[in-house]
């Protein structure tokens, strides 16, 4: 670059969150914290009253998340054609519509099935699998998240479309223990089963050792000299295989095609309806990492959704339902193994033991 | 599109062969693998290309069962956060999807959009980036995905102009979330959209200039169903309460009973109510006995016609949730059972609670602490004591059960207590 073609750069206009009102549906917009009461038409359908009198409809489909722009577009020519012009995303990107008149619900619903967008997600449904990046996009994935998504949302696509669950099912899937896909009724997470290898040639370039030695949770890490260079080393019996060193230290090779594993998880729930929100608990580890239709890891899945809705209360979540049923029904219902490895050792793993008399049967 | 009948060449170049991809195009639901294959085959010259060697990496990687990105440092002018930089550790065989950035863009509030404003992001990303938006990530950001380290200022500068900012990464303010709310919940029990945008853009120079401990994460909700799993995910979760009665239509409770039925009712709302609070009157009225009520949002739900929040509406605030690492999850503490959100004051007084708590954590926090972990290293009382905070028996399931503990300024605290009793007693008789 020659002197005279350099430009100074642009300055940041640093305006923050946008302000949603120039987008906002106008019956959105002018019954803003106004609405009086809502109820469901239809699976996938909401309908929205103001105290004002104002109504709005939502059709709810689902999308692959990760979007290329002629799906993009292809949702805005329905929108504009079929709705008002109007859009949001669910936090499990569903899309939602918005339509002031009950007539247009119909033709918009048949619009997106038509182009291949399941209408539903709503009420006691299961929705949109929260999930990660995988080796789309993140640098210490132990699996694909959108191709498990994919893979699990093709089978689940039934429940999606009607509302025949006990209550809300809401699945989440994560490529490492980091979890960012957060805590579901069933969650689908990686699960190293091996202490990372070290490629002790790697280290003394790109390792901050001090950096990774305070990262691990269980103080396995020490430095050491290896081949006469600087390195670490693991203390394998200590070592919970968490994968926390390899972010700062990618040397610490955490991956690899045998040790990762896929564990499930069930009973997760944000709400604060009826019970206290809870951390989702190990079901079942050591699945195959089977790229690219994961079968066991569906199966399994398979057999909890099916075991739940046939047992489960209206209205109980899945942690609800296993604590009235208890955990040794649980495990008889979905015909899996209770083991040694499903009693915590963590801090705060007394809290989790049963110091009472009650026994289920 | 299957293989048989996709392009064998993109510009010249051949194309990737995906089998490990090409089977998650069936199936019912909309396949990403086949709109990755879109761009490959009809996306502007930047898209094609990018696309055919991320398509190969991907196939490589269902392969290999192995991931093929790591970091590095990417950024725009003025800002030190915002993207995630990828570049490919295969680009030797993949070259054109060697650099392979994010741009983490933070949503309108409660992620409203319109057509408009859609196509403009798709122009802007198929001239600058690979055409692969991700709506949204976990994080709440739009995800930009697939940029070159050169096209990186273009495209956010262009972005910018259309009024669109960077979000969090790093350690530093991450971008918030909040509920639908407001916009179109009847449950909603405060404006989440301006104390959303109140806190956020407050702190933006936290979160464009990482300089935290550790990762910070506001997320708001307008009532305890809490929408946006802010008591898991948030540092600092908004949850929209009320304080007085459950406001309750007697009419639209015999129509549901008359509907659903009376054993149905029962079972559903009376007997799952947490705190034994309801019960149904023998002419199919409700009686709630509420100070017995914790606000957990189940017979609303249940009848959304009959039942709603009270009019003394505010929010809790819970502090310190986060993921496992490093010493295990943890959920949001209740640290204020109830603040007034209403008048410009009450935002006022959110903003600098908010200010002060990211303060504390910016001036007490370890390297690498999230304040969750920060709490329990130093006690919930002494961060109480930092904020000025009053203690309040919603804070804990139970006082505590070990008894050891000094408590040879017991009379002094307990002074307090009936102090701050009888001022609360003092105040409300004042507003009557
Ligand atoms: C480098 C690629 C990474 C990407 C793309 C990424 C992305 C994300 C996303 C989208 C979330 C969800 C956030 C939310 O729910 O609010 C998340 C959460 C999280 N991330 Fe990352 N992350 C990355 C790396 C890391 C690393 C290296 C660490 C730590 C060493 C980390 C620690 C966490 C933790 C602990 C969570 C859990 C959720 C929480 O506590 O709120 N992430 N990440
Ligand atoms: S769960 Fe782990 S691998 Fe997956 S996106 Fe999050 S940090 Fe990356
Ligand atoms: S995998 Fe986890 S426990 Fe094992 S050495 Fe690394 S940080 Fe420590
Ligand atoms: S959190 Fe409450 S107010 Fe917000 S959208 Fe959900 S139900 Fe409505
Ligand atoms: S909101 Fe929850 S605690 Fe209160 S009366 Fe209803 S079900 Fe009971």
């Amino acid at each position: 670059m020659t002197t005279t073609e350099r430009v100074k750069p642009r300055m940041p206009d640093e305006v923050g969150v946008p302000d949603p009102f120039s987008y906002m549906h106008p019956v959105m917009k002018k019954n803003y914290g106004n609405w009086d009461w809502h109820d469901r038409p239809r699976p996938g359908v909401l309908h929205h009253v103001s105290k004002s009198g104002d109504e709005i409809w939502t059709v709810r489909a689902g999308t692959q998340r990760q979007m290329d722009v002629f799906t993009i577009r292809k949702l805005c020519d329905i929108g504009d054609e079929y709705a008002d012009g109007h859009v949001r995303f669910t936090t499990r990107s569903n899309i939602e519509f918005m339509v002031a008149d009950e007539a247009k619900v119909a033709p918009l619903v048949e619009a997106l099935t038509g182009a291949g967008f399941p209408v539903g997600g709503t009420g006691a449904s299961v929705t949109m699998i929260s999930h990660t990046q995988g080796w789309l996009h993140c640098d210490i994935p132990g699996t694909d998240a959108s191709g498990v998504v994919k893979g699990l949302m093709d089978l689940l696509h039934e429940e999606f479309i009607q509302e025949k669950m006990p209550n809300r099912v809401r699945i989440t899937t994560s490529c490492c223990q980091i979890n960012c896909g957060g805590q579901g009724d069933i969650a689908v997470n990686v699960q190293y089963t091996k202490p990372p290898k070290i490629n002790h040639d790697l280290v003394a370039n790109v390792c901050e050792r001090p950096a990774v030695v305070a990262r691990c949770p269980v103080a396995a890490i020490r430095p050491a000299m290896v081949n006469g260079k600087p390195s670490l080393e693991i203390d394998e019996k200590k070592c919970v295989c968490c994968g926390a060193c390899y972010p700062p230290c990618p040397p610490m090779q955490i991956n690899s095609d045998e040790s990762t594993k896929i564990a499930i998880w069930v009973g997760g729930k944000h709400s604060n309806a009826r019970s206290k929100p809870t951390f989702h608990k190990l079901a079942v580890a050591n699945l195959p990492n089977n790229a690219p239709h994961w079968p066991e890891v569906v199966e399994v899945v398979k057999t909890i959704v099916q075991a739940y809705k046939k047992d489960a209360k209206h209205w109980e979540r899945m942690g609800e339902w296993i604590e009235r049923i208890g955990w040794n029904r649980f495990f008889e219902m979905t015909g899996l193994a209770f083991t040694k490895h499903h009693i915590d050792t963590w801090t705060g793993a007394r809290k989790t033991m049963n110091t009472s008399a009650h026994v289920h049967f | 599109m299957k293989d048989s009948d996709a392009k064998q060449t993109v510009d010249g170049k051949d194309v990737h062969p995906t089998p490990q991809l090409d089977q998650l195009e069936d199936g019912p639901w909309p396949s990403f693998v086949t709109g990755l294959k879109k761009l490959r085959d009809e996306g502007s010259d930047n898209n094609r290309k990018i696309m055919n060697d991320l398509l190969g990496q991907l196939n490589h990687s269902y392969e290999k069962r192995l991931g093929f990105w790591k970091g590095g440092t990417v950024s725009v002018f003025g800002y030190g956060g915002g993207i995630i930089p990828r570049f490919s550790e295969v680009a030797d065989r993949f070259p054109e999807s060697r650099e392979f950035h994010t741009l983490r863009v933070m949503p309108p509030a409660g992620n409203h959009y319109d057509t408009d404003i859609l196509r403009k992001f798709c122009d802007i990303w198929e001239e600058h980036g690979s055409g692969l938006i991700a709506f949204h990530g976990q994080s709440g950001d739009i995800m930009f995905q697939g940029c070159s380290t050169e096209n990186t200022q273009k495209a956010f500068d262009a972005l910018n102009k259309i009024g669109f900012d960077l979000g969090g990464a790093g350690p530093a303010l991450r971008t918030a979330m909040s509920c639908v709310g407001h916009a179109r919940c009847e449950q909603s029990c405060y404006d989440e959209v301006r104390a959303h945008r109140t806190i956020i853009n407050k702190l933006l120079d936290e979160m464009h200039r990482p300089a935290l401990p550790y990762k910070f994460k506001f997320k708001f909700s307008g009532c305890a169903n809490d929408c946006v799993n802010a008591v898991h995910r948030a540092d600092f979760a908004v949850i929209g309460t009320w304080r007085d009665e459950i406001k309750i239509n007697q009419e639209k409770v015999k129509e549901h009973v008359a509907e659903k039925g009376r054993k149905y009712t029962i079972d559903t709302v009376v007997n799952m109510c947490p705190t034994r609070a309801i019960s149904l009157n023998d002419d199919d009225t409700l009686e709630i006995d509420n100070p017995s009520c914790v606000r957990c949002m189940h017979c609303i739900n249940v009848m959304t016609k009959a039942l709603s929040p009270g009019d003394d509406r505010g929010v809790s605030i819970m502090i310190g949730g986060k993921r496992s690492l490093k010493i295990g999850d943890l959920m949001g503490i209740m640290v204020v059972p109830f603040m007034k959100l209403e008048s410009d004051e009450d935002f006022e007084k959110l903003e600098e609670f908010a200010e002060n708590v990211v303060e504390f954590f910016a001036d007490n926090a370890l390297e690498h602490e999230r304040v969750g972990e920060t709490i329990d290293r130093i006690g919930l009382p002494a961060f109480l004591d930092a904020l000025d905070i009053d203690v309040d028996p919603n804070m804990v399931n139970h006082p505590r059960t070990s008894s050891y503990v000094r408590t040879d300024d017991f009379d002094t605290e307990a002074a307090k207590w009936f102090e701050r009793k009888a001022r609360e007693a003092g105040l409300q008789i004042g507003a009557d």
